[in-house]
């Protein structure tokens, strides 16, 4: 088991169980990441890494095992739902911004609903948040004028609006055309730098090896291994970790 | 440490949704007000089926319906000639059948929904069939006899591959006017059945594979009008195909019956069936051209460019690249069409044709069943319904098919 | 050095430029098909001439002569052609307009059963659906009109809680109906109302000044609804007698006295058109809702919105778009599918004018005259609709 029992933990996982119908999508998986963490999960295509983020923030449903955010434990209470879905912030594959609004109205949407700030003060936070992905200038724009990675970092201050102590990225990159998609790493490496807990599923070998604290190997929905970025690259314990390695580098 | 459990998947923990009560618990008491929903739900569905069941066997007006087969079904159409629509279903569906062997994919499933409907028109013709059968085919199975022959012809179409390609198309373009030229006859051998004994069934499926088929053409002509460069061009079909559009049938088909005699020299008269079958397709077409459109419009602009590109000229370009993907799109589309041209030829009564819904109100008004109580019209417009029903609803569920079929094909 | 000069352009033959094969295909195009509508026309005036029938509209203005059994004005058979169209149009538009009223709202409803959890109700919409959308709709609409003529006699009426009564005539309902001291109740009316807009007001205004938007119109149609209803019992208490009753419609020896009657024509015609065009609303919203990327939840509910946020802010307006187009042709059908009411004898736009054509033979103005009207029901719709749908549309790259 693992030994970080210290109350810094932000996410704590325990046995985390979960079923589609008879397939086994999660085994056993146990995590425990602390404040200020950036880790980096990866694996294989279905080996649940995709599923194991979204427990966290409950867009999955798991069946059995404890998932504690933040100090407030996962229950169906519709309260401590809300309530993590509030600290932490998602960003999606396929960014899932909402084309009927505006760039500035998809980031100001949740603060002022949800946080009810008013809107002055929400326009201007966005605009930072856009200064700080380096967008400012789309503010006005609709989503579907937007390139891909422009998207995808709108998606990012999105999140980010809403002040979350947790960032979650679910192959943030994936859907991105190549020359797009270090202008998003970049902004992703800038955030773990300012001391976001962040967990990634994600395959840029390059942005874990730079940002990441550990790393998770996930495959036919267990946690096979975990450890430093360098103790993975240079000597990864389970064979399906050098082999799976050996494969994407 | 690391976790390296490596442990077998193991099954979920027995839950109650695998249950029958869990199930229920689930899907139908979730919640105290679909609790409410659900008994009230099932008082209603109770009251409704058992009120229908017991109607159905206790009502007097069946005997209408079975005295009157052959009229819901041919009309006045002589009972000794009532071999000759029977061959031309034979025809029609042996084709099928054969080219569902041939080609497989969507014909299969066009084959498949007609066989289908076939079967199913079996059931409710055969048992109502009227005791002495004076035609040559009782109706059931006439209709058993043409699911059969789908069967058969698939199997024959099967084996006999790729050989019958081309003679199959042939049949194909001839068909119509065979399938026209043995129910209306010739003389001598075939005589001559005046278009207006037709009616029932067969006038509905007649005139509604006549909507579509007439219309193809023109139709697909609009379409391409419409995307012209040529502005003369493309304005006339935006005028005509908006212009039908945005009035009703009935409107249509009342001009055609009243006005297209007006349109000949001297005065001819036309046949009454004409009139609505030139109206059904002028209706139709301009349907077809915005379904057909839309096939043209979802084809890549890059098709087009490719086709270009390679020094294919506009015509060889429609000919060849982008109509033969456009119409293979919009098949389910035409289906659908098909279905809702199906239903709308009962419009036809209005202008005084007798279809399946006007051999209903036929038989309805015979003077006959006056003395039934409360009339046979419950019975009668019953059955028909169902026919209706087994047809657009076997015929959707075919289009829907279709359209997954196609979707696998893209990816 | 010599420099190359550009080579001489060369005269295109005329029947190799494009853009005059463009001019010439399209003034052959134009000559046929004025030549074809030429020759049918003088073919048309021809025959007309050799019957007497000269296509005139002067007989709009000579008296009809014939009784329209319902209309919205004034009419008798001593009024002319031109007045029974008018009914007969404006008969149209009565059935249309509320048709597709109760369409969208019974259409909406299944819809949203459709997509219930609860299996029973979900699937009981999917039957009632698949039954009624492949059922011609003209036989449905016999179907209802024999269901109301063989009710009973009005005499002996189906009564349903003797608010609603069935017979053979049509169908009687009780109608609400003001009384004497619905003005005693008239000031409570307007105190509500303006409560009601007075609070709106005031939130919208704080809502511009805290400067974060909110909810107001269910408050104040709350307010205002509360307020109306004190009024009610108050004016009862003062007055004796309620503002306003359910006119409960009361047998007399040969009719109804009181309440609302509708034909049997127009109520079969109206159930007719709700009960199909609802069907196709129906899978309408379903689709529309479903069509919203699974994606678009999920945002919204990452960042912590809730349900009913998520329905109202990201869901429903995407949902709406996509819905437009389809509703506004099923608008279109209903209206259009009206002029089946000839089969049922309702006198609307179709058959008044089928009675003039009858009574008069003049074919060809009649059609004209029926076919602008509808085209032109029809393509102010499709405008408007396409304005909106222009101005809400999503923008792309």
């Amino acid at each position: 088991m693992s030994d970080h029992r210290s109350s810094d933990d932000i996410i704590i996982c325990e046995a985390v169980n979960k079923w589609y119908g008879e397939y086994h999508a999660l085994r056993d998986v146990s995590l425990r990441v602390k404040k200020g963490e950036v880790i980096v999960v990866f694996g294989p295509s279905g080996s649940g890494k995709s599923t194991f983020i979204r427990t966290i923030n409950r867009l999955e449903e798991h069946q059995e095992g404890r998932i504690i955010v933040d100090g407030i434990e996962m229950s169906n209470d519709i309260r401590n739902i809300d309530a993590i879905r509030r600290e932490t912030g998602m960003v999606f594959q396929q960014f899932n911004l909402f084309p009927h609004l505006t760039v500035i109205d998809n980031i100001t949407l949740a603060p002022i609903w949800v946080r009810k700030k008013t809107r002055k003060e929400s326009e201007a936070r966005a605009l930072e948040l856009l200064e700080r992905v380096g967008i400012k200038e789309q503010a006005r724009k609709f989503p579907g004028q937007l390139s891909g990675g422009q998207q995808q970092r709108v998606a990012i201050a999105r999140a980010l609006a809403m002040e979350p102590r947790i960032m979650l990225f679910d192959e943030p990159t994936s859907a991105l055309d190549p020359e797009m998609i270090k202008e998003v790493l970049d902004v992703m490496k800038e955030l773990a730098r300012s001391g976001m807990t962040m967990l990634c599923v994600t395959h840029e070998m390059g942005f874990a090896r730079e940002v990441a604290d550990r790393m998770v190997f996930m495959d036919r929905g267990q946690i096979v291994e975990e450890g430093t970025p360098e103790q993975i690259f240079t000597n990864p314990r389970q064979e399906r970790t050098k082999l799976f390695l050996s494969q994407i580098l | 440490m690391a976790t390296t459990d490596v442990s077998q998947p193991r099954a979920r923990p027995v839950r109650q949704s695998l249950d029958v009560l869990g199930w229920l618990r689930e899907n139908l008491f979730n919640s105290w007000y679909n609790v409410v929903i659900t008994v009230a739900l099932l008082i209603l569905i109770y009251q409704v089926v058992s009120g229908l069941a017991g109607w159905l066997f206790t009502a007097q007006g069946w005997p209408a319906v079975v005295a009157n087969l052959k009229v819901l079904l041919a009309w006045t159409y002589p009972a000794d000639q009532l071999w000759r629509p029977q061959l031309a279903l034979g025809v029609v569906t042996l084709l099928l059948g054969l080219s569902a062997g041939v080609w497989r994919g969507i014909v299969l499933a066009l084959a498949v929904g007609f066989g289908v409907v076939c079967l199913l028109l079996a059931l409710p013709t055969f048992l109502l069939a009227p005791v002495p059968a004076q035609v040559a085919l009782p109706a059931w199975q006439m209709f058993l006899a043409a699911a059969a022959l789908v069967a058969v012809g698939a199997f024959v179409g099967n084996a006999g591959g790729q050989r019958l390609r081309w003679p199959l198309v042939i049949a194909w373009v001839l068909l119509y006017p065979v399938v026209i030229l043995i129910i209306r006859g010739f003389g001598g051998p075939l005589p001559i059945v005046d278009t207006n004994l037709w009616g029932g069934l067969m006038l509905t499926l007649l005139l509604s594979v006549s909507g579509i088929v007439l219309s193809f053409p023109l139709g697909i002509l609009l379409a391409l009008g419409r995307r012209s460069d040529l502005p003369v061009i493309k304005w006339f079909c935006i005028a005509y195909i908006e212009l039908i559009r945005g009035v009703p049938l009935v409107t249509v088909l009342f001009m055609g019956s009243l006005m297209l005699p007006l349109f000949l020299p001297g005065g001819e008269s036309i046949d009454q069936l004409v009139r609505a079958t030139v109206a059904v397709t002028l209706f139709s077409a301009a349907y077809l051209a915005e379904n057909v459109r839309g096939g043209l419009q979802a084809i890549p602009k890059g098709q087009t460019e490719a086709a270009r590109a390679l020094g294919l000229n506009v015509v060889q370009t429609t000919l060849l690249i982008t109509l033969p993907q456009a119409l293979r799109a919009v098949i389910p589309v035409l289906v659908g069409q098909f279905i809702s041209l199906f239903k709308d030829t009962s419009l036809v009564v209005i202008v005084g044709l007798a279809d399946l819904l006007g051999a209903a109100q036929g038989v309805v008004g015979q003077p006959e069943w006056l003395g039934t109580p409360g009339g046979v019209w419950r019975e009668t417009f019953l059955f028909i319904a169902v026919i209706y029903w087994f047809f657009s609803f076997t015929m959707s569920r075919t289009s829907r098919r279709i359209e997954q079929q196609l979707n696998v094909g893209k990816h | 050095m010599a420099v190359s000069t550009p080579p001489q352009r060369t005269a295109i033959p005329f029947y190799r430029d494009t853009r005059i094969i463009a001019i010439i295909l399209q003034a052959v195009f134009a000559v046929l098909v004025i030549g074809v509508l030429w020759y049918l026309y003088t073919n048309m005036i021809e025959g007309l001439r050799r019957a007497n029938l000269l296509p005139t509209f002067a007989f709009l203005r000579t008296p009809a002569g014939f009784p329209i059994a319902e209309s919205v004005i004034p009419y008798d058979p001593s009024m002319t052609y031109g007045r029974a169209f008018i009914v007969g149009a404006l008969n149209t538009l009565r059935v249309a307009v509320t048709g597709i009223i109760l369409a969208t709202v019974l259409g909406i409803f299944i819809g949203i059963c459709r997509l219930s959890s609860n299996w029973l109700l979900r699937n009981t919409a999917t039957v009632y659906v698949e039954i009624v959308r492949n059922v011609p709709l003209l036989l449905q609409l016999i179907l209802w009109f024999f269901l109301t003529k063989a009710f009973p006699r009005v005499q002996e009426s189906i009564n349903a809680g003797g608010l609603i009564f069935l017979h053979n005539r049509g169908v009687t309902l009780a109608w609400p109906a003001t009384t004497a001291s619905f003005g005693a109740w008239a000031p409570w009316l307007w105190a509500g109302l303006l409560a009601g807009a007075g609070f709106y007001a005031v939130r919208r205004y704080q809502f511009v000044r805290r400067d974060r938007p909110g909810v107001a119109l269910p408050w104040a149609a709350l307010i205002a609804g509360t307020i109306a209803l004190l009024g009610f019992v108050v004016t009862r208490i003062a007055s004796g007698t309620w503002p306003v009753t359910l006119d409960l419609p009361e047998l007399q020896r040969f009719n109804f006295e009181g309440g609302l009657t509708v034909t049997a024509s127009f109520a079969a015609l109206l159930v007719g058109l709700v009960v199909y065009t609802a069907a196709f609303i129906s899978e309408i919203v379903r689709s529309g809702i479903q069509a919203v990327n699974k994606g678009q939840r999920e945002a919204a509910r990452a960042l912590g919105l809730t349900n009913g946020q998520t329905l109202r802010l990201v869901i429903f307006p995407q949902a709406l778009r996509i819905m437009i187009p389809p509703m506004t042709s099923q608008y279109l059908n209903l209206t259009k599918n009206s002029s089946l009411a000839i089969a049922i004898a309702f006198p609307d736009l179709f058959y008044v004018g089928n009675t003039i054509n009858n009574q008069t033979g003049q074919a060809v103005p009649v059609i004209l005259m029926l076919m602008a009207s509808y085209l032109s029901v029809s393509l102010l719709t499709s405008l408007l609709m396409n304005w909106y749908n222009r101005r809400i549309q999503l923008v792309e790259r």
